[in-house]
C-alpha cells in the first residue's frame, strides 16, 4: 500500500522542452513522514498537485495502491492541504457554510480537538488568522477516508508558535491513524526534525 | 455629530434614485402611449410653454408624451434585448470554458467575428432579416451585445475553475452542482450583473440609431428613432424643440443606466468593500 508518482514527468502548456519535473519518483507508504526539499522553482508544489490528482503527468503515472490515482470518485484519499489557507477556503462563505460541505459526524468534534472555537464558524476566512484558518484546513482535510495528506509549506507564513502549533496537531493525528503524509518545506532543520526520510527534487528546469 | 455617509451608502441612495427614475419614466410611456398618439391641428408647431413643456409637433401632438412614449418603448427594448443578451453571455462565457478546447476555440472564434464586424451594420442587417419593426430591432440588438460580456464571462469560469477553493471543494466529494451554485456563480454575479445592466445604455443607443436610420422600429410607433428622425424635416423651419427634448431625454437616460451599472459595480465589487 503507497501513494507513488512513477517516472512522472510533467511541463507546462507550451513549454516541453522546458518541463518542471523530468522523471520524478517517489512513494510515501501508510505511517509514514517524507519531508521534501528543493530550491525554489524546482517543482515542489506541482508535485505535490500531481499526487493530489489537481494536474494530471504528462509522462509516467500517479498510483495509489497500484491503481491511477484519477480512478478514485467521491471523497480523494488524498488531500493536500496548501500554503495559503485563506485561498483554500470559499472567502463569500461562512466558515459553518464551508465545513457543512464535509458531511461527517466527527467533523465538529475535530474541529475543537485542532482548536478552532464554535463563535470562529460564524465569521468570514478573512475574519481569522493565518493560524487559526490553516488549522480549520486541516482539521477539514483530515477526514476518515483520507489516508494521505500532502502539506505545501503550511507553516511557510505563520509566527513561530502558530508553526508549532500546527505541527502538534497534524503530526498527534497522523501517528494516531497512520497516515502518511509528504511535508514540503525550505526548513531543512524542521524535516530533519520531524520527517522519516527526507527527498530532494533535483533536476527539472 | 453629524452622521457621516460612506461611499457605498451613497451608491446605494444613487441607485435606488435611478432605478425609481428610469422605473417612472417607463410606467409613464406606457400610461401615455394614448397621448401620444392624439392629434390637435389647432394647437400645431407650438413652442414650449406651460401648457405643452416640449411643445407640439406639426400634427399638434404633445412632444412631453410623445418623448415619455418613446422613452419607455426604448427602456423596455433594452430590458428585453439586455436580458436576452446576458442570458446568452453567461451560456457562451461557461460553456467556452467548460465545454474543452474545441469548444473554446470556436467560441472565441465566434466571439471575435462578431466583435470584428460594426455593431451598428450587423444590427441593421439582422434587423432587415427579421422582419424589421419591434422582432427585427430585439433580435439585432440582442443578438449583436453578447460577446464582450461572453468574453469577461469565459475569463471569469476559467479563473474560478482553477481556484484553490473550488479544487479542495471537488478533492472533499461536493458535487459538481453544488460547486456551480455555491461556490461559482456568486463570485461570477458582480461582473455579470454590472456586465447586463452596462449593455442597457448600448442597446437604447443601437435601437435608437437603428429606427433613426429606418431599419427599426415603423414610423407609427412613437420612438425615440423615430421621433428624431421625422424632427429633421422640421429643424431648417427654426422648430428646435422637435430634437432637442428627446435628443436630450435620451442621453439622460443612457447616463443613468450607465450610473446605476458604475454603482451596482461599487456594491458588489469586494475591492470597493472599505470606500
Amino acid at each position: 500500500m503507497s501513494l507513488e508518482a512513477k517516472n512522472v514527468t510533467f511541463y507546462y502548456r507550451g513549454r516541453k522542452r522546458k518541463p518542471v519535473l523530468k522523471e520524478v519518483n517517489l512513494e510515501i507508504h501508510p505511517g509514514e513522514r517524507v519531508g521534501l526539499k528543493a530550491p525554489s522553482g524546482r517543482g515542489k508544489t506541482t508535485l505535490c498537485r500531481l499526487l493530489a490528482g489537481y494536474e494530471k503527468p504528462k509522462e509516467g503515472e500517479v498510483l495509489l495502491d497500484g491503481r491511477p490515482l484519477g480512478e478514485y470518485k467521491g471523497i480523494c484519499p488524498v488531500q493536500m492541504i496548501w500554503q495559503h489557507p485563506e485561498l483554500a477556503v470559499d472567502p463569500l462563505l461562512r466558515l459553518k457554510e464551508t465545513m457543512k460541505e464535509v458531511e461527517e459526524p466527527d467533523l465538529a468534534e475535530r474541529m475543537e480537538s485542532f482548536g478552532i472555537r464554535e463563535e470562529w464558524l460564524e465569521r468570514f476566512p478573512s475574519e481569522l488568522s493565518g493560524g487559526e484558518l490553516q488549522r480549520f484546513c486541516l482539521a477539514r482535510a483530515l477526514g476518515k477516508e483520507v489516508r494521505y495528506l500532502l502539506c505545501d509549506e503550511i507553516s511557510a507564513m505563520l509566527d513561530l508558535w502558530n508553526q508549532a502549533r500546527i505541527f502538534e496537531l497534524l503530526l498527534r493525528e497522523t501517528d494516531r491513524r497512520k497516515l502518511g503524509i509528504l511535508i514540503v518545506s525550505h526548513d531543512e532543520a524542521l524535516l530533519e526534525r520531524v520527517c522519516t526520510r527526507v527527498e530532494s527534487l533535483e533536476g527539472g528546469s | 455629530m453629524r452622521k457621516q455617509i460612506n461611499q457605498r451608502q451613497k451608491a446605494k441612495i444613487l441607485a435606488a434614485v435611478v432605478t425609481v427614475v428610469l422605473a417612472a419614466v417607463t410606467v409613464c410611456g406606457i400610461l401615455f402611449t394614448e397621448a401620444a398618439m392624439e392629434t390637435d391641428f389647432l394647437s400645431r408647431n407650438q413652442a414650449p410653454s406651460a401648457v405643452h413643456i416640449f411643445g407640439t409637433d406639426w400634427m399638434g401632438r404633445d412632444m412631453l408624451f410623445r418623448t415619455l412614449a418613446g422613452l419607455s418603448l426604448s427602456i423596455r427594448i433594452g430590458l428585453l434585448t439586455a436580458a436576452i443578451s446576458g442570458a446568452a453571455a453567461l451560456l457562451i462565457g461557461i460553456g467556452a470554458a467548460v465545454l474543452g478546447r474545441k469548444a473554446d476555440a470556436s467560441i472565441s472564434w465566434c466571439i471575435d467575428l462578431v466583435m470584428g464586424i460594426p455593431h451598428i451594420l450587423l444590427v441593421m442587417l439582422i434587423s432587415i432579416a427579421c422582419g424589421r419593426g419591434f422582432t427585427g430591432v430585439v433580435a439585432g440588438v440582442a443578438l449583436t451585445h453578447w460577446p464582450s460580456l461572453a468574453r469577461v464571462i469565459r475569463g471569469e469560469v476559467l479563473q474560478l475553475r482553477q481556484a484553490p477553493y473550488i479544487l479542495v471543494a471537488e478533492k472533499l466529494g461536493v458535487s459538481k452542482m453544488r460547486i456551480s451554485a455555491v461556490h461559482m456563480f456568486p463570485h461570477l454575479l458582480p461582473q455579470f450583473l454590472t456586465g447586463t445592466i452596462l449593455l442597457f445604455p448600448h442597446a437604447i443607443l443601437h435601437e435608437a440609431s437603428v429606427t433613426f436610420l429606418g431599419f427599426g422600429l415603423s414610423s407609427e410607433q412613437p420612438a425615440i428613432g423615430v421621433i428624431l428622425s421625422e424632427s429633421m424635416q422640421y429643424l431648417t423651419t427654426g422648430k428646435w424643440w422637435l430634437a432637442l427634448f428627446p435628443g436630450l431625454s435620451l442621453v439622460l437616460v443612457v447616463l443613468l443606466f450607465a450610473m446605476l451599472g458604475e454603482r451596482v459595480r461599487k456594491l458588489l465589487d469586494p475591492a470597493s468593500v472599505h470606500e
